[in-house]
Order: structure tokens, then sequence, then C-alpha cells
């Protein structure tokens, strides 16, 4: 075996990759080949397990922009703006190292919004953890809520919303997903495409050094093992300001019309952005090293080509207008260089001091990668561990006392708390304060909401029903906000495809996620793919993380309801106080995947149906009310059922309720413990007047009244279950997460 | 009257200080490296991390071509008003006594507070009566107050202790509940929370924007 193959295994390549690379090219790759080779054909970049796949997915709609292929999707919002948004995976840098792992997630996120020219307003962060008695999961915490914090708060984008979830299956790999929303004048809007032969092919930004060397094939395209602490040095480092100005910069030279084409350069460096532009153009790329600045001037090419350094971009720039870019790179008091130019010979050349050291076709290094089928095979019943936590002989005080404590339940705002979320001056819902984080924009005197979502739990359940419920969830989500859903980012978390059970569970995801999306309506433009997020105690949960953006018509609608009942004496006038409860949509609470059945350590595989049709009509009757005003208040039904719910909202008025779930009970089936604390999609508790709730049911969606606010408890009657719990112990266990340090 | 809005590399609260201002008046964007503010009648140093912060808040900043000009509108008696970042920088660059530390917590925080006007004797504040509450967000990770107790007790004497948070609102540690102070002559007014922050009650609050009309009016008088 010549030394050339025993190196493609060390990058990761197999051998039949390897000599397919051989074919394509009609020789042996030298060094700085295989290297390129190896980052671009690696799964994190090739997406090799899952491309077939995702073809499922609808991407079509009459406000899509730019859909998938682009640094990111955008969505038409009126008055010629757009908003633009993606989540995008830094998972295994995070599990190595979860400050930065963390806080490049949200940088390399923000680079793909501004690469459209759009400036990044929001960022939502999606997180999952292991259970929080263990150190390694608080300390994993702890330094993503920080690195998230100081990224987006040094570089002034609010950290609007998300979710956070600890279960043990994602002790050793934990999840961060990040998500950007940005706006952009449509008018200055820029593809990814390269474009102009003999155009210049110009980098700007942080210099190029040896950070990240193989970030994409070392660590986001294989399993991690308890030698991870030797990949730290394959870990990047993030420098927000570095950033603050380069957005800066990109945005006035966009502005200007300075730029033919734009893209950030992320996994695989140079290598991928260059690549990538010339095949998304049709044209040929050559980059000479010796032109790129450097941070230490003894890096050989193949690491210049590969580097993962943080903050660069590249753009294509007409000849003439390369003077100009170099300007205002210098008033940004940023790095740039012209490194290379645009050519017709469909080929990337790697030249050094301008001798050829490389030159491989554009379609083998981007497109050339095999794509593999999976081979899924549904595994037998549940192949997770269960884990009991609480006492049998609690009652239902007690029970919901638990659940409102347990981590994924509880209150978040010691991390939100560390996010700057109103920088911008566009927030109207801060974080906790509604469903769904709420943006204004004055530019077109709408506004939006954005939501992300996706409980691992349910979806390793059944991977199907699980994902229909994530994007039902987000919808609700919207609904609750008064919004539309205007488009889809997806995130999908999972195991080694190369196995069957987490290929099973991605196939049934992406197809319960096409359905779902297609029911509602709602196009995908734009995702991320994570693969081989286990360790040696198995696979993590599968976890499609769905990211939302949702459209209202003004914000001055959206700011009048929150999630907290109206009725208290202190904060309501009189006029307020006669409210009513109800349950709105399909709601059919079952026990199966709840936060109850983990707690008892209960959990099996299995969902009981969802009937997409009847949550999305609730879904539009619960908008409308939001919309028109005719409700004081709207929360979604989900972790912990309807008893959750409740609470949440008296929490959040400051009032409690008086609450009978007989008429639950009696027309849904089921039992009392299951309609308090079971789950499932399309449950809304709606407060307000009576006359306003009845004639939601007007449209034929199921609308049962449940109960009144006032008082100082939380009394639900259930069936064979009551329960009275004063609003303080609610309010206490609720808040139980507290300070973690 | 003119409003200028200092932007540094790394601001980051900069536009939301423009908006605020134009509300109250004109207002103006103004580059670090420019040493002439022309005809400002007032300036606004705002939030962010000036230059990364990196090295230590606002430490940098102070040098910069425009902060030299700022100086001399300040000791021409004329308005100056620091937000958070601004704060830091006008206590680096002398123009206001004693120094922001590092949050009790060691944490960010970003929450809504109240303040309590201590002091109607800035142009900022000269319409509000003492003791009124402003409902103003906090963002910051190093917010802490800090001055020798003799500077303390010169500044209580002499009226230099603009905002005090709300009790049991102290956010950060804050020597005395601090959250904003002046210069003597009373025309340079820094605060750590964030009223540019609060000019609209969609967004939270309008408390914040009565600093900015109080400043209009008192240059108008």
């Amino acid at each position: 075996m010549s030394v050339g193959t025993a190196k493609h295994r060390e990058l990761g390549l197999t051998d039949a990759e390897y000599e397919r690379i051989c074919e394509l090219i009609e020789r042996e790759p030298n060094g700085v080949e295989l290297a390129m080779f190896s980052l671009l054909w690696s799964e994190h970049c090739a997406y090799k397990h899952s491309r077939k796949l995702l073809r499922r997915l609808p991407t079509e709609g009459e406000r899509v922009v730019m859909g998938p292929g682009e640094n990111a999707g955008a969505v038409d919002v009126g008055a010629g703006y757009a908003v633009a948004f993606k989540v995008e995976s830094h998972n295994h840098p995070s599990a190595v190292e979860p400050f930065q792992g963390a806080a490049t997630g949200v940088g390399g996120i923000l680079r793909d919004v501004f690469a459209l020219g759009a400036r990044p307003i929001a960022v939502l962060d999606s997180l999952r953890f292991g259970e929080l008695d263990s150190s390694r999961s608080r300390y994993l915490l702890d330094g993503a809520v920080r690195g998230i914090a100081h990224y987006g708060n040094s570089i002034g984008v609010p950290t609007v919303g998300g979710e956070i979830y600890f279960e043990g299956p994602y002790e050793q790999s934990c999840l961060i997903n990040a998500m950007c929303v940005g706006l952009a004048k449509q008018s200055e809007m820029v593809r990814a495409a390269a474009a102009g032969v003999g155009n210049a092919v110009v980098i700007f930004g942080a210099s190029t050094g040896r950070d990240g060397i193989g970030g994409a094939s070392v660590l986001a395209s294989a399993e991690l093992d308890s030698e991870d602490d030797s990949k730290r040095p394959s870990v990047q480092i993030g420098d927000p300001f570095e950033e603050s100005k380069l957005l800066e910069c990109c945005l006035e030279l966009l502005g200007e019309g300075l730029l033919v084409s734009l893209q950030d350069l992320g996994a695989a460096g140079l290598t991928s952005s260059a690549g990538e532009m010339a095949s998304a153009g049709g044209v040929g790329i050559e980059i000479d090293v010796a032109l790129v600045p450097l941070r230490e001037d003894d890096m050989e090419p193949f690491e210049v080509m590969v580097s993962e350094s943080q903050e660069r971009m590249l753009a294509v720039v007409e000849p003439a207008d390369v003077a100009a870019v170099l300007k205002r790179c210098e008033k940004w008091q940023v790095g740039g260089a012209a490194i290379g130019e645009v050519t017709g010979s469909g080929r990337f050349r790697v030249l050094r001091d301008g001798e050829e050291i490389g030159d491989v076709p554009v379609g083998a290094l981007v497109d050339g990668c095999p794509l593999y089928d999976l081979e899924p095979a549904e595994p037998e019943g549940w192949i997770y561990p269960n884990r009991r936590t609480v006492s049998d002989d609690l009652d239902g005080a007690g029970l919901l006392g638990a659940l409102l404590a347990s981590p994924n339940i509880a209150s978040k705002r010691w991390v939100y708390e560390q996010y700057d979320s109103i920088v911008g001056s566009r927030t109207v819902r801060r974080p906790g304060a509604a469903d769904a984080a709420i943006l204004q924009i004055p530019e077109s005197g709408k506004a939006i909401a954005v939501a992300i979502d996706g409980n691992g739990r349910r979806v390793a359940c059944d991977p199907y029903r699980g994902t229909v419920e994530a994007v039902l969830e987000c919808a609700q989500n919207l609904a609750c906000a008064g919004a539309e859903p205007l488009g889809l980012t997806n995130c999908l978390n999972f195991g080694n495809p190369e196995k069957p059970a987490p290929s099973w569970q991605l196939e049934r995801s992406v197809s319960g996620l096409a359905d779902a999306c297609e029911a509602l309506g709602v196009p995908v433009v734009g995702g991320n793919v994570s693969l081989y997020n286990e360790g040696s105690e198995g696979p993590i949960y599968p976890t499609p993380v769905v990211g939302m953006v949702g459209e209202m018509p003004s914000a001055e609608a959206a700011a009048a309801v929150g999630v907290g009942f109206a009725g208290s004496p202190v904060t309501d006038d009189r006029s307020r106080r006669d409210q009513t409860i109800a349950l709105v949509g399909p709601f059919a609470p079952s026990l199966a995947g709840s936060e109850l059945a983990k707690l008892r350590g209960e959990l099996d595989a299995g969902l009981p149906g969802v009937e997409i049709g009847s949550v999305a009509a609730a879904i539009e009757v619960v908008r409308e009310a939001v919309r028109s005003g005719s409700v004081a208040s709207a929360h979604d039904v989900s972790d912990g059922g309807l008893a959750c719910a409740i609470a949440e909202c008296a929490i959040a008025g400051g009032v409690g309720c008086r609450v009978d779930l007989d008429p639950l009970v009696e027309a849904r089936g089921g039992s009392g413990e299951s309609a308090l604390f079971g789950e499932g999609s399309g449950g809304f508790v709606l407060s307000g007047e009576r006359s306003a709730l009845e004639a939601i049911g007007d449209d034929g969606v199921e609308v049962l009244m449940i109960g009144e606010p006032g008082g100082e408890e939380i009394a639900i009657d259930a069936a064979e279950l009551s329960l009275v719990l004063p609003l303080s112990k609610a309010r206490r266990a609720w808040e139980s997460l507290g300070e973690l340090d | 009257m003119i409003w200028g809005v200092l932007q540094f590399p790394g601001s980051c609260d900069e536009r939301d200080a423009l908006h605020a201002c134009s509300l109250a008046g004109e207002a103006r964007m103004i580059w670090h490296e420019d040493r002439d503010l022309g005809d400002v009648d007032a300036v606004v140093v705002p939030g962010g991390f000036s230059y990364g912060d990196y090295l230590r808040a606002g430490a940098i900043a102070r040098f910069s071509p425009a902060m030299e000009a700022v100086a001399e509108l300040a000791a021409e008696g004329r308005p100056v008003l620091g937000i958070c970042n601004g704060f830091q920088v006008l206590c680096e660059a002398g123009l206001l006594p004693g120094a922001l530390l590092v949050n009790e917590s060691v944490r960010f925080v970003c929450r809504q507070v109240e303040l309590a006007v201590e002091s109607s004797a800035t142009p900022f504040t000269a319409a509000l009566e003492a003791g009124r509450l402003l409902s103003v967000p906090v963002k910051h990770g190093e917010g802490r107050y800090f001055a020798p107790d003799d500077v303390l007790d010169e500044m209580v004497a002499n009226g230099q202790v603009v905002f005090r948070y709300a009790p049991g609102q102290n956010p950060n540690g804050s020597a005395c509940d601090i959250a904003g102070v002046c210069n003597e002559a009373g025309n340079v007014l820094a605060l750590m929370p964030h009223p540019e922050h609060a000019v609209d009650p969609l967004t939270g609050s309008a408390d914040g924007l009565l600093l900015f009309e109080g400043a209009a009016r008192s240059l108008a008088a």
C-alpha cells in the first residue's frame, strides 16, 4: 500500500472514496489536493448520508426569496425587505470546549446571514445537555451559555429566545444549535455563486492561522471518544470584535454595490468557500496561498487551504472595484487581500507564488462525493435508559410541583438574563414573555415572531410523529404570538448514520418533517445536518430542531397578548377580572413520552397519532383570535401537559385559578392523570371573555371552557385526581433552577 | 438641538442611541477618528464593546480623537451622556469619578430595573423630581460602580449621585446602589442602565426618553 492510501484513512476517507478521487482526477492526488478532498468529502460538507433524504422536503413558496443552497434562506416580508434565517449546529466542538464551541457557533451562523447582505437582528439557541446532576453537564451548560453570551452580547445582536433540554443521552454529546435571523433590503442581497471570468477573489477579515485545521472531518464527522481533550486544538477561537467590524464592513460594501458575490469561510475554510462559490457559478477559480494574509508565516499550503480560522469572508469583486473594497476594509480595520481570480476553466487551481501546487476539477471536489443510501432498521422497543427520579407516593399537587421544578420545564431565567435580548430596539416580547420572540420591523410596518423547537425524547419514542409534533409545536408557538409561518429552517441532530437504528430515526424523522411542512404549507428554506452525535454509551436522542419565522400585521397587536392570565387584582382593572379559561384545539393527552413518564422511568417506544389537519385548523383560529385582540392570554400546551401550561399562565399572570378538566376526560377519554400531565399536539390554553372564547368554536374547532382565573391557588379537578397548589409554591418550584453557580 | 452619537469599532447600541436622540432633536453619528464634532450641542457615548474591550472596558476608546473632542465639549459645559460602555469610557477618560468593575455575580445580566432619580441638577434630569422612579433595562458584565469611600462621600455631598437602583434591585453590587453619576458641573452624566432602550412602551418602557427630552428642553431654555 502506498503512503498516499494510508494517509487518506487518517483524514477520514474510505478506500473506495480514495479510489473514486483518483478516477475523477485521473491520477493520485498530491498532499494539498488530498487535504482538500478529505474535507469537502466529509459528512459535514458533503451531506453524503443525508442529501438524498433531504430532497423530500418542500422548498417552494410564494414568499421564498432564497432557498436551500445559499448561505441562508430568506423570505419576503414586504416593502422591499426580506428576512434571512438559518439554524446550524456546533455540537462536536462544544462537547470538546463548550465556551469557544458555542461562541464560534454563534459567530458562524451570524456570518451565514450577513453573507447574504442581511443585518443580523436576532439569535435563538437550542441546547441539549445530559442531566443536571452530572458535573460534566453543568460544566458544558455553563461554558456554552457564557460562550453564547460572550459572542452575541459583544457583537450587538440580541439573543431573543431558545430552548434547553436535559436528558441522559446527551451526556457525552451535547447539542449546541444556533439560529440567526437577519433583515435585508432585497435590492442589496447577494448570492454566493462566483461569476465573471477575470474577476478578483478577495479574502477579508481576520488573518489565517493554524486554528481549526481539519475541524470538519476530525470533529464533526466522527464519533467522540474519551480522548477528546486531545482534539482541543481543532476547536476554533472566536473574536466577536473582529466579526463586528467584518459585519459592518460587509454591509457597507454590499450597500455600495461593490461585491459580485460573498461567502463566509466556515467548515473547511478557503477550500470549501472557494470551491462552493465556483461550483454554484459554474466557473473555475484560482487561489495563490502566498497572497493570503497569515498569522504564522511558516504555514504549509494545505494548512492555508483548510484552516478554519474564524471571522473571514471571501468575495468576488470586479477588478476595477478592488481598490475601493480594500479601502473600505482599511476604514473598518479589517485585513483584506486579493488572492486569486475567477477563471473559465472549471478547475480549482491552487498556486504558491504563481507556481501550481494543486489542480482539480471543481465538480469533482464539490459534487463528486458518493452519496450513500441509508440501511435503516427499526430498533426493537426502547433503546435508551430509563431512570426513575420521583417517588411513588406523590399526590396531584406533588406531581405538579415535581414537573414544574424539572429542569426541562422550570424557568430558564438564569440562562436568558445572561443574554442581551434588547439591543437593536426591535424586541417587543423578551424571553419568557410569550411563546415566541416578537421583533418589530419598522421598515415594513409589521412584526415577525420567531420560535425554535424540538423535543428529542418524543422523537426517540416515534421519530415520525415526534418530528411532526416539533413542527406543530413551533407553529403553535407562533400562533400564540399571532404570527403566520413564512418559512422553516432545521437542524437534524442524529447519531451515526452508518448504524441501522440512527439511520432509521433519520429517515422517519425527515418524512415527518416533510409531511408536516407540506400540510402547514410552510417551505423549508435552509438547514443543517449534524450526524455522528454519539459516544461509547450510544446515540443521542434523535433531535430535529426546527426554527420558524412568522409574520404578523403589527407589533402592537402582538404585544397585547401574553402568556399570563389576566385577572390579577394587582395588575388589572376591574373590567378584565371576569375572565374564563378555555382549552382550544384537538388536544388528546397521553402520558406516552411525557415529562412525567420520564421522571417515573417509564419511557417506551410509541406515541399516539397526530391529525395534522385539525391541529392546523386550531392554529389558524388561535392566530386570528390573538391578532384581533379578542383574547387576553394564549399559551400552547407542551412539556408537562395541561397542568403545567395552566400553572405557567398563572405564574406569569400573578393570579391563581380554578379549573375543572372533567369535560376533557369526558370528551377525549383517558384518566384524570393523563388529562393533567399527558402531552401531545394541538392544545392551547386561552383566557379572555367567555363570549370571545365561545366564538372561537364557531369555526368547528374544539373549545372547552375549563375554568376561571382568580385567587391565590392553582386548583384543578380531573376525574379521579384533584390538586390544589398555592401559587407561591408553584412559583418557587418553577424558579428552582435559580442560580447554578 | 443637534446630538452627536460616537461610533467606535465594537459599539453595539449606537444606532439605538441615534434613534433615541432623534426623538428629541436632530441626531448624527460621529466616527471615532473624527477630531471635529462640528456643530453638535450634546454628545452621547453609547454602549457596546469599544475596540473589543479585551483590555479593560473603555481603556482604549478614551484615547480616540473623538474622545479628545468630547473632553473639550464637556469643558465648555455642554451636555455629555455616557451609557453603559460610554460610562466606562468617561470614567477611563477622567471625565467622571470612579470605575466600573466586573459584576458581583461575575456574569452578564440583562433585565428591566427601576432607577430612583437622586438629583435634578443635570440638564438631563432637570425636569425630574428627586425620588421619581424610572423603568429602564440594564445589560452589562462590568457595571459594579466603585469609588473610594472619601470620593463617594464627596460625590454625595456635591449631588453627583444622579441615579440609584431602587431598593432590592441592584443588579451588579454597585457601591451605595449607584446606577449613574455626573461630574461636579453636572453637564457630564453617565449611567449603566440604557435609557435609549426605554423610549417606546412597545419595547418595554418610555421612561428613558425623559432624559433625552430633558436635555433638549434645558438647552432650549
